[in-house]
């Protein structure tokens, strides 16, 4: 008897498991409190534009409430291997697509379409107490790649210098290898010192380079905050050494800037094509300034 | 009785019988799966890449030495760091603690053993690796050190538990012989309960071991994630990048089926495979010593 009325009790409780998902949905149904959502958006990548995403896709939902927007960090390699499983509507990135998810992207059948909907500088951060100021983009290479070890031999104090940087699947590493180590020299095949820290988030790479002496790293500028001291960089020994900033990206004048893209698997049509217009409209570029970045001042066309 | 019952039992012994095999079951499905996506990256990576010393997988750099090295550094740290505080605090626990005093330690240090590795990670950044750089005097924080000390932190209580279960499992006459022969109470704790305690006390270090390898989000924050080969004995002063590490940072980014895909999971299999190495390490030193306790006791 007792054992049977176990096997009720269970059999009842898997009912009410089962049951209360299935009654609350349906029991909600009431017409007009809640719109019916029509689109759903997937919206996954870069970390350098996970805030920018966010702000954009709450503002977009509080405008158009029918549509549902998801947003996802995980760095621009995660959002573009997403894309290119079709596992994703729009792949945020911080770097262009490379060659080899191109060609995968084909081979799932996908043809990725390009937006360039921001333009981002690269802030070389130090510690406030690091005498050293401006630096040509020749140095931040050799020190990164390991031929510079210790601060004196650029005019700072004896200090060994820690290199840190965001981790392989970071748009912003790769960016930063290509235009910066290399120098933007295809051939050059210079890597990152071992001993660079690769750490998982900006926030990392913040806290330490702020308590730190040693430390110099590298950041999107709209996640540097007012207390680090950004380097003043210059394309070589001659030019002018120039901080980074909205007008310095905007006339080409700050040495380490770069395009972030949004990708979509095929032209966009319907819900996802509406969101892409409107990020490229000048209300959401308002809101790009807001954060730090740079508004893309060109009427943008996509490109194949 | 009556039929039921004989009923009720057959069902409740297959049931039970089931469940054991189901464990083997998977552990092998695992390796299986293990296996099949792992062995993929002796194929495509090229050996002397795969066996190198540079762990760059974006351009082609597929050397896992250092990713090993990184976790066995962290590893053995951990444990210089835990195993003197966990047999310790097991030793006092089980038999220098007043009872009341021991009432109160247990759940405490149960208590330590349930805080989430990322919250003690994120202690490591923003308390003990400042510390380490301006006390070490050290370039950075980040290094090997730090994830050793939160490692050894992480594995005393399982160390703890199980160590203490094990001494407290010796039967008291053994105590009470060592002190009739005019053993000090340390003399009988180092020479007559730890050694009879010896197989629980071994399997309490083996788990806190297989612990300390597989821990991924505290290593992740505070070792640097610097792939550096860690051979010399100044390497825990240095960032270090752990296997755990790697696969979880760039499991996110491998598109499905590429070379990097296989190399990580390779990473996953020669992890698996250290701590089948450890485990079975531990059961074969328990089983010797419990075949010479039988002679003994025979």
């Amino acid at each position: 008897m007792k054992f049977t009325r176990m096997i009720l009790l269970a059999f009842l409780l898997t009912l009410t498991a089962c049951g209360v998902p299935a009654g609350g949905g349906g029991g909600s149904g009431q017409p007009g409190s809640q719109p019916q959502t029509t689109a759903y958006i997937q919206n996954k990548g870069s970390d350098t534009m996970v805030n920018l995403a966010l702000a954009w896709a709450e503002k977009y939902q509080s405008e158009h409430p029918d549509v549902s927007l998801s947003v996802t960090g995980g760095g621009s390699g995660t959002g573009l291997a997403a894309l290119v499983n079709g596992t994703v509507d729009i792949a945020n990135a911080s770097r262009q697509i490379k060659q080899e998810e191109l060609d995968q992207a084909k081979a799932n059948g996908i043809d990725p379409v390009e937006f360039v909907v921001a333009r981002d500088a690269i802030a070389v951060i130090v510690n406030p107490e690091n005498p050293v100021t401006q630096l040509t983009l020749r140095q931040i290479s050799d020190i990164y790649s390991g031929k510079i070890n210790n601060w004196k031999q650029i005019g700072g104090d004896d200090r060994p210098i820690v290199r840190l940087s965001r981790e392989t699947n970071s748009g912003t590493h790769v960016y930063f290898l290509e235009k910066v180590i290399r120098l933007g020299d295809k051939t050059n095949k210079t890597l990152f010192s071992t001993d660079t820290l690769l750490l998982p988030s900006s926030e990392g790479i913040i806290n330490e380079v702020r308590q730190n002496p040693n430390a110099i790293g590298y950041d999107g500028l709209g996640y540097v905050p007012p207390d680090l001291k950004m380097i003043a960089v210059a394309r070589d020994d001659t030019g002018p050494f120039v901080l980074p900033s909205i007008q310095t990206v905007n006339d080409g004048s700050y040495p380490v800037a770069r395009d972030l893209y949004m990708y979509t698997a095929g032209q966009p049509a319907g819900a996802v094509k509406d969101y892409i217009d409107w990020i490229l409209s000048s209300e959401a570029q308002a809101i790009v300034a807001q954060l730090g970045f740079v508004p893309n001042v060109l009427t943008p066309t996509p490109s194949p | 009785m009556d039929k039921s019952l004989n009923w009720r039992e057959y069902i409740i012994t297959r049931l039970v019988k089931a469940s054991g095999y189901s464990a083997i079951v998977f552990v092998v499905l695992i390796f299986f799966f293990l296996l099949r996506e792992g062995i993929p990256a002796l194929a495509e990576a090229p050996l002397d890449s795969l066996f190198g010393t540079r762990w760059y997988p974006i351009e082609g750099h597929f050397g896992i030495w250092p990713l090993i090295t990184g976790s066995i550094v962290v590893t053995v740290g951990a444990m210089i760091v835990a195993i003197p505080f966990g047999i310790g605090t097991a030793v006092f626990m089980a038999e220098i603690a007043p009872r009341w005093l021991r009432e109160i330690l247990k759940p405490l240090v149960e208590l330590l053993g349930g805080l989430p590795s990322v919250v003690l990670g994120f202690l490591g950044i923003l308390v003990l690796s400042p510390y380490l750089r301006t006390f070490l005097n050290l370039p950075t924080g980040l290094t090997a050190l730090a994830g050793s000390l939160l490692l050894g932190g992480i594995a005393v209580p399982t160390i703890v538990s199980i160590a203490e279960d094990a001494l407290d499992a010796v039967p008291y006459s053994y105590r009470e012989g060592a002190w009739a022969m005019g053993a000090t109470r340390w003399q009988t704790i180092w020479r007559v309960t730890l050694p009879a305690a010896r197989s629980g006390v071994l399997t309490a270090i083996m788990l806190g071991i297989g612990r300390t390898i597989g821990e991924t989000m505290a290593v992740m924050m505070v070792t640097g994630n610097a792939p550096v080969l860690a051979v010399a004995l100044t390497s825990i002063f240095h960032p270090v990048r752990t296997m755990t590490a790697t696969i979880a940072a760039e499991m996110g980014e491998v598109a499905n089926g590429s070379t990097h895909y296989h190399v990580l999971f390779f990473i996953g299999l020669v992890l698996f495979l250290i701590s089948l190495v450890v485990n079975v390490t531990a059961s074969s030193v328990v089983f010797k010593s419990r075949k010479r306790a039988e002679r003994v006791l025979s």
